[in-house]
């Protein structure tokens, strides 16, 4: 296959940043999509360019790394999958693809199409945590009973990877999927019940100092989700919030 | 509980609350138009109620303003802060491939139904308040009949009508289900939700409709 690629490269954080015109040739439609870049990268590498900075780590769909947002979606144009799953065969010989990093000023670019996800980490630093004590007294995992529906539920929410594709793919950078995931895996759980009230205040508060905007409900973020993380999740976030505020 | 309202999620419940209220407050509206299609009398009777009786006057009147008034400042409020949230713009965005254009254009029919009732408050409650309670005049309960056909006489005044409910039909049918999204209504009732939120955005807006039509075919 041959490509065009239309990628943005962006030096620094204080860079102006543009897209880039590439031409691809000889891409096997077996490639991954992060392969495709590998031979770019070398290509460019032996050209003595500078290569296409980009996140990735567990090429295995796990880590939620790999961010871009191509040919207008999140992840690209497959469902369920990150960019490393993605594979050359979803595109077509003479195909153009836009590569672009996230967008949302929550996600400021770091260097062409990586972005500082560290918000993230700062929500989850603000609540999404039980207090126990780990010092090597174990307990058995059976000595609270849990039914089949919390721990099925709870641990649908626990498989969101932090990828951050919900805030890139959401017309108002909002990240309450992300953040519904993080406070419904704990409000299903009789763990996490002791510190609930204060978790999803103290979560949604750095959502919104953090910048993120606002939800309204479109949907696109349940959509392009690589874990598919379903909207129910913010409206038990929702729950939870009125119910501490109420308490 | 004032640092609730203040959250990105208090804004969301407090424009769902909003929202509620304006979904009901269409129906017992338009309960009251149909009216005019069967029976001048019953229809004067419930207009010369609405319009005198000190409880809606005085107590529901200025709830409904407030309410119509917040609904759409808080929606601007929302659509500037999330313009702010958003980084530069994708050079290639497909908003259709995951979500649907009413979702995605509710300030844009919103627009289009302020800009209704702009006109609405242009015709009706301002000669209304004039009437009354300006220029005095005694009240006559068989007068309001004979103003709401005059009003769909002019067929530029149906047809700005008419495209207006489409609008607010295409607001309804996000705006139904989100509300209730939005207020963590919906595990398990999402199939019986979005039928009775798609029922509600038909029926509502093309009963307005088809009395607006109605009195345009039929004047005398
Ligand atoms: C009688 C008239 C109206 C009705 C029945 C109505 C109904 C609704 C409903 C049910 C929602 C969803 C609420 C939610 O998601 O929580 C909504 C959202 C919205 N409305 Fe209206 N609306 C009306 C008038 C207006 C007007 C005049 C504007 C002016 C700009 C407007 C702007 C918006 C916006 C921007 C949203 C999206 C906000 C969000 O989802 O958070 N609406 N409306
Ligand atoms: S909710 Fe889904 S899209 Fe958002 S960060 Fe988690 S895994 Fe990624
Ligand atoms: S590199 Fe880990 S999910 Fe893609």
């Amino acid at each position: 296959m041959k490509l065009t690629l239309k990628i943005w490269r962006q030096k620094s954080a204080n860079d102006k940043g543009n897209l880039v015109d590439y031409k691809v040739n000889d891409v096997s439609p077996d490639m991954s999509f992060l392969e495709m870049l590998d031979v770019l990268n070398q290509d460019l590498i032996d050209k003595n360019e500078e290569p296409i900075a980009f996140d990735h780590d567990c090429r295995e769909g796990i880590c939620g790394m790999c961010s871009m947002y191509i040919n207008g979606r999140a992840h690209g144009p497959d469902r369920s999958i990150t960019v490393c799953q993605l594979h050359m065969r979803s595109f077509k010989d003479g195909d153009t693809i836009y590569i672009e990093p996230w967008r949302a000023k929550a996600f400021p670019v770091i260097k062409d199409l990586i972005v500082d996800r560290s918000a993230f980490d700062r929500i989850q630093q603000a609540g999404g945590f039980i207090s126990v004590n780990t010092s090597g007294n174990t307990q058995d995992a059976n000595a609270t009973l849990i039914s089949k529906y919390a721990a099925d539920t709870a641990m649908d929410a626990a498989t969101c990877i932090g990828c951050g594709a919900c805030v890139a793919t959401c017309k108002n950078s909002s990240a309450m999927l992300f953040v519904g995931a993080k406070v419904s895996q704990y409000a299903l759980l009789p763990q996490g019940q002791i510190e609930a009230a204060e978790r999803v205040r103290n979560m949604v508060a750095q959502m919104d100092l953090e910048g993120f905007g606002n939800c309204t409900n479109t949907g696109a973020c349940e959509v392009e989700c690589p874990k598919g993380i379903s909207l129910e999740n913010i409206a038990r976030m929702n729950r939870e919030l009125m119910k501490a505020n109420i308490n | 509980m004032s640092g609730f309202f203040k959250s990105s999620i208090g804004r969301k419940v407090s424009m769902a609350l909003s929202a509620f209220f304006l979904m009901f407050f269409l129906i017992i509206h338009l309960a009251v138009n149909i009216t005019s299609i069967f029976s001048e009398a019953v229809f004067n009777e419930m207009s010369h109620f609405m319009g005198t009786n000190p409880l809606v006057q005085f107590a529901l009147q200025p709830v409904l303003i407030f309410g119509v008034v917040f609904h759409f400042v808080m929606g601007f409020v929302l659509e500037i802060r999330n313009k702010k949230a958003q980084g530069i713009a994708y050079a290639k965005n497909n908003g259709a491939a995951n979500s649907t254009w009413m979702s995605r254009n509710m300030i844009y029919s919103g627009l289009v139904i302020l800009a209704f009732i702009g006109l609405h408050f242009i015709d009706f409650w301002f000669p209304e308040i004039n009437y009354k309670y300006i220029a005095g005049n005694p009240e006559e309960p068989t007068r309001y009949f004979h103003e709401l056909q005059e009003k769909f006489v002019p067929i530029w005044r149906v047809a700005a009508y008419v495209l207006s409910f489409i609008l607010l039909g295409l607001h309804l049918a996000h705006g139904f289900t989100s509300a209730f999204q939005s207020m963590g209504i919906t595990a398990g009732r999402k199939k019986t939700l979005k039928t009775i939120g798609i029922a509600y955005s038909i029926i509502i807006p093309l009963g307005f409709i088809i009395v607006a039509l109605f009195h345009h075919l039929n004047h005398h």
